[in-house]
């Protein structure tokens, strides 16, 4: 028992009137150049879509340093517009989508020892009386993440909930969105996303 | 002091886990949580680069009216004027300074401004019933409101809300972010809400529920209430289970 703390509560259904804000999604600005889009759903435990949920994101820059205090190391330079945090409510449909740079491996313990580049991913819905997290691996970084000391602790059958994976690109468009990938989120039941207590 | 960790050859702050102060995931009570909590355990995250950093969002997202939800609008709103403090602390006592925090609620009859929302109590076209504040140096906040109602919702046969405001708070790291209630004190609905009493340590859902206060109270003018907000502070332990093997 710890003493003190608040306890959390539901987010509830109505959320939506203060926390999303227009450029939520957008870590970074769409032109910015690298950018990927992470497109999801959102689903409960009887396979239905979640309309009233919402993600937030957070993660490293592509040089694995983050704007914050307790990196000693300080941000990158070079990546302008970059926040490092995003927020998509769910549509309707279950639906979010979140614009980034892919983040840079950041250092682990041991000499040469990374973790894959990830991203931290918040969770909240009417039902959830408390966030659930989970973090988002990359497709195309298979050796990173098999070193990956997060990556190693997860049950092998359940690591490929937190791998997005790549959406075909769209042919019609060549001018739309550059890499697109796709991470849905299972509450409960069959291909239950794996949360982390943090 | 903060607790301290080496990762990858940084020292980095640890942050207590928060065994037992927050409702779980499963309660049947609430049955909006039966689809919507995970059945497999939790797998536990050792803190590293990623969960000790955090979004620092700041006053570019904050205008004045947005700590005062009773001049966001042409006319006033109908209802009793509350004022809203209190500082956001960490478990170790310390402030949380210039952290954001956003807040929504209904309007005085109960009723939220969102198309999803049914409960046939008016509209007041004076009040939206969403703010957003910094915490100043020493991790005050300050708000201007209106008391909200209680309202209706659809969990069991009469059952009633009791009247909340929600809050979302930041904090400096990933670890600490946190999205709660705060209640009135006296509320004769809080024995019987399911999301109040979620909360298992009847201590812990003390915590939520804000304190009325005389000396905050402004004379013809409007009620006071302070309300502190305790965030995960540093770790006492690492434990074995968190080191890497090397």
């Amino acid at each position: 028992m710890t003493e003190g703390l608040t306890p959390s509560q539901t987010v509830g259904p109505f959320f939506a009137m203060r926390l999303p804000w227009p450029d939520g999604p957008f870590v970074v600005p769409e032109d910015t150049p690298g950018a990927i889009t992470i497109v999801g759903r959102m689903y409960d435990g009887a396979g239905n879509v979640i309309p009233d949920g919402l993600v937030e994101t957070w993660q490293a820059d592509p040089a694995g340093r983050f704007a914050h205090p307790d990196d000693p190391r300080g941000p990158a330079a070079g990546y302008r517009g970059f926040r490092g945090f995003g927020r998509c409510p769910t549509a309707v449909d279950g639906s979010f989508r979140i614009i980034t740079l892919k983040p840079g491996p950041l250092p682990a313990d041991g000499a040469g020892a990374a973790e894959a580049p990830h991203l931290d991913v918040s969770v909240f819905c009417r039902g959830l009386l408390d966030r659930v997290v989970t973090r988002l691996y990359f497709p195309d970084e298979q050796a990173a993440n098999e070193a990956d000391p997060v990556l190693a602790s997860i049950d092998e059958a359940r690591r490929p909930t937190l791998i997005a994976t790549a959406e075909p690109a769209d042919l019609a468009d060549p001018a739309g969105p550059g890499t697109v990938l796709r991470f849905d989120i299972r509450l409960q039941g069959d291909g239950e996303t794996v949360f982390f207590d943090v | 002091m903060t607790a301290e960790v080496s990762r990858g050859g940084l020292v980095l702050p640890s942050y207590e886990r928060p065994r037992g102060a927050h409702p779980p995931l499963d309660f049947s009570g609430y049955r909006s949580t039966a689809l919507r909590h995970p059945q497999q355990p939790l797998v536990l995250l050792p803190q590293r680069l990623t969960e000790v950093t955090g979004p620092l969002l700041g006053n570019d997202l904050i205008t004045p009216s947005d700590s005062d939800l009773t001049t966001q609008h042409a006319g006033e709103p109908q209802g009793q004027r509350i004022i809203l403090t209190g500082r956001v602390l960490d478990s170790g006592g310390r402030p949380v300074p210039d952290t954001l925090i956003e807040i929504w609620q209904t309007n005085a009859a109960g009723r939220y401004r969102h198309a999803r929302e049914h409960h046939p109590a008016p509209l007041d076209p004076n009040f939206t019933g969403i703010g957003r504040a910094m915490t100043d140096a020493g991790g005050n906040y300050r708000f201007v409101t209106i008391q909200p109602g209680a309202y209706p919702w659809g969990n069991h046969h009469n059952a009633w809300r009791p009247a909340h405001i929600h809050f979302s708070l930041f904090g400096r790291a990933f670890t600490q972010r946190l999205v709660t209630q705060m209640y009135f004190p006296g509320d004769p609905l809080q024995p019987i809400d399911p999301i109040f009493n979620s909360v298992p340590d009847p201590k812990a859902r003390e915590r939520m529920v804000a304190q009325f206060d005389i000396d905050l109270t402004q004379p013809e003018w409007a009620l006071g209430y302070r309300w502190d907000i305790v965030l995960r502070g540093p770790g006492a332990t690492v434990f074995e289970s968190e080191v890497d093997d090397q």
